[in-house]
């Protein structure tokens, strides 16, 4: 990927004497959505501040629209959204927002910004008074801000309501519809699912994956699980077709995605034996957990 | 509008609404009212006007308040920021940490600057009215005024300071009130205690003034007393003052902000969100 607008090449980071980030590369083009997963301390905070500037490295790279990090050409191309995210209580919505365009040399219509995240109606009113959700909602809306060409979102929707969630994510489609590269820390897998291009997933501060989900699916070879339910002897499909007794009715079958139909016909062949089948592809949350541990093993 | 400005709006409008202006001029206001009241009573022996002795009794005054009022508004300045976590936020914008700080400091001594003038202001203007005022006395208060201003300037500055160096706001808070008890009341013991051992030798007479007037809080007070001779007489601190050159007292007060900005500066840029 030779346009990408941000580039991470073997960045090393260390924590005191330990080494919090090993090599880590990773590249997000234009208009491209990545999510970023991995479990608490992965490291996926340290890399974001590593390309903020935020923090110093220990060794790698790292470009933002072709300029060091922390610099202010990057700082002016980049949009942030911090997981714990707080602004000073006694301000005002609108306040904060017009200090953030200030900051930014934007000249930046701040009411219809607030307006585009829901918070039309709480422009003028002190940010102490904002539930959690309002307060994400406005760190959205400084994203927004002077059309970024990189946005690192850390946990964008944790304290959201579903539609808040869903609001959310028009915004980062929207956004990435514009041309802006984003970057999204997460542990909502069944969000990220669908609502992203690709997958990075870290473990330890190493990066195990780094694929589409369809290529993740390939190359871990997770099988998909078929669910059978009894009409009567379970016990007998089990005993037939070689899966597992899960509960009294039902037994569980593990196949590969390509065995797939031709489980399916010996389980049509059994007749009135089988009552229900229910397929289940390998989900994020599978393939998570297999890159995830793979690298702990 | 440059960013340390609008900075500086932002802050100016979270000190008007945590009624922390407020509270620092009525704090201003009583205590000196409360200065010149007291404080009137030797005009008919020393033989000047009441606004004298009341610029003198607020001189001393200032020397304690003007540097605590300036920690209380500044130890927060970063690390309450950290503590809230705004500050990763605030940095990812291109406004540099110079800027930053730079905002926080005019407007914390804008701040400051409203007090003074509200709180010295009103006790002059009470003095003069009851007890007369002079051209020079009139001239000492406007240094007083001045003085104190840029005394808190420094304050805030090393509250900046500690503020970067301390892991929480509560850490700053503990070590501004550590700085605080060094600069005013600590450092002038541990000099009066060499200057009571030495017995007036080369250090009382030579080296004493000079560590002295190194200190701002020090200099604050030499600069409002060596300027003018009735404050002086009524302060009875004619002596140390009458030893250094005129400059040395403006000449350290003056620098010292800088000094104290640099420091802060440099802290800062160590600072990890």
């Amino acid at each position: 990927m030779t346009d990408s607008i941000l580039k991470i090449e073997d960045l090393c980071k260390d924590r005191g004497q330990t080494r919090v980030l090993h090599d880590v590369s990773l590249t997000v083009s234009p208009g491209e959505r990545v999510a970023l997963l991995g479990h608490n301390g992965a490291g996926k905070s340290t890399l974001i501040k590593a390309v903020l500037g935020l923090i110093p490295i220990e060794g790698g790279h790292i470009s933002v629209a072709g300029h060091k990090p922390g610099s202010g050409a990057a700082r002016a191309a980049t949009a942030f959204l911090p997981e714990a995210l707080s602004f000073h209580p006694a301000l005002t919505g609108r306040e904060q927002l017009a200090l953030f365009a200030s900051l930014s040399g934007e000249k930046a219509d701040v009411p219809a910004l607030l307006d585009r995240v829901g918070l039309g109606d709480a422009l003028d009113r002190r940010i102490g008074t904002y539930s959690k959700g309002m307060r994400q909602r406005l760190g959205l809306a400084q994203v927004l801000l002077g059309r970024p060409q990189v946005a690192l979102l850390d946990e964008p929707t944790s304290g959201l309501d579903p539609i808040s969630r869903q609001d959310l994510y028009a915004i980062i489609d929207e956004l990435a519809a514009g041309g802006c590269a984003v970057l999204i820390a997460s542990h909502a897998l069944t969000e990220v699912e669908a609502r992203t291009d690709r997958i990075a997933i870290m473990s330890k501060g190493h990066l195990v994956a780094n694929d589409t989900l369809e290529g993740l699916s390939a190359q871990a070879g997770l099988k998909t699980r078929l669910r059978i339910r009894a009409s009567q002897d379970a016990d007998a499909i089990a005993a037939q077709i070689g899966g597992a007794r899960i509960n009294g009715a039902s037994v569980e079958l593990m196949c590969a995605p390509n065995e797939k139909m031709t489980e399916l016909r010996r389980i049509a062949a059994m007749g009135d034996a089988v009552a229900d089948v229910d397929i289940t592809p390998p989900r994020l949350e599978d393939l998570y957990r297999h890159y995830a541990q793979e690298e702990l093993k | 509008m440059t960013r340390f400005l609008a900075i500086a709006r932002a802050e100016m409008r979270i000190l008007q609404r945590n009624l922390w202006l407020l509270m620092a001029t009525i704090i201003m206001v009583l205590f000196a009212l409360a200065l010149t009241f007291a404080g009137s009573a030797p005009t008919g022996s020393l033989g000047v006007d009441m606004l004298t002795v009341s610029v003198a009794s607020m001189t001393t005054l200032s020397v304690y308040l003007a540097p605590l009022l300036a920690l209380m508004i500044s130890f927060d300045a970063v690390a309450g920021e950290t503590d809230r976590g705004s500050l990763g936020l605030l940095l990812s914008y291109p406004a540099g940490r110079g800027e930053i700080l730079l905002g926080k400091f005019v407007a914390h001594l804008a701040a400051l600057a409203f007090a003074m003038l509200i709180g010295f202001g009103s006790a002059g203007a009470v003095a003069a009215w009851f007890g007369g005022a002079g051209a020079e006395s009139l001239m000492a208060l406007g240094r007083l005024i001045v003085t104190s201003i840029i005394l808190g300037g420094v304050f805030l500055t090393l509250g900046y300071l500690v503020s970067s160096l301390a892991n929480s706001a509560t850490a700053a808070a503990g070590m501004s009130a550590g700085l605080w008890l060094i600069f005013v009341v600590l450092y002038d013991l541990g000099l009066l205690g060499a200057v009571v051992v030495d017995e007036s030798g080369v250090f009382t007479r030579q080296v004493f003034p000079w560590l002295m007037v190194a200190n701002p809080a020090d200099a604050f007070r030499l600069w409002n007393i060596g300027a003018s001779d009735s404050v002086a007489l009524t302060s009875g601190m004619a002596g140390a003052a009458s030893a250094l050159p005129v400059w040395a007292a403006p000449l350290s007060l003056l620098v010292w902000p800088f000094l104290g900005f640099g420091a802060a500066r440099f802290a800062f840029r160590r600072v990890e969100p």
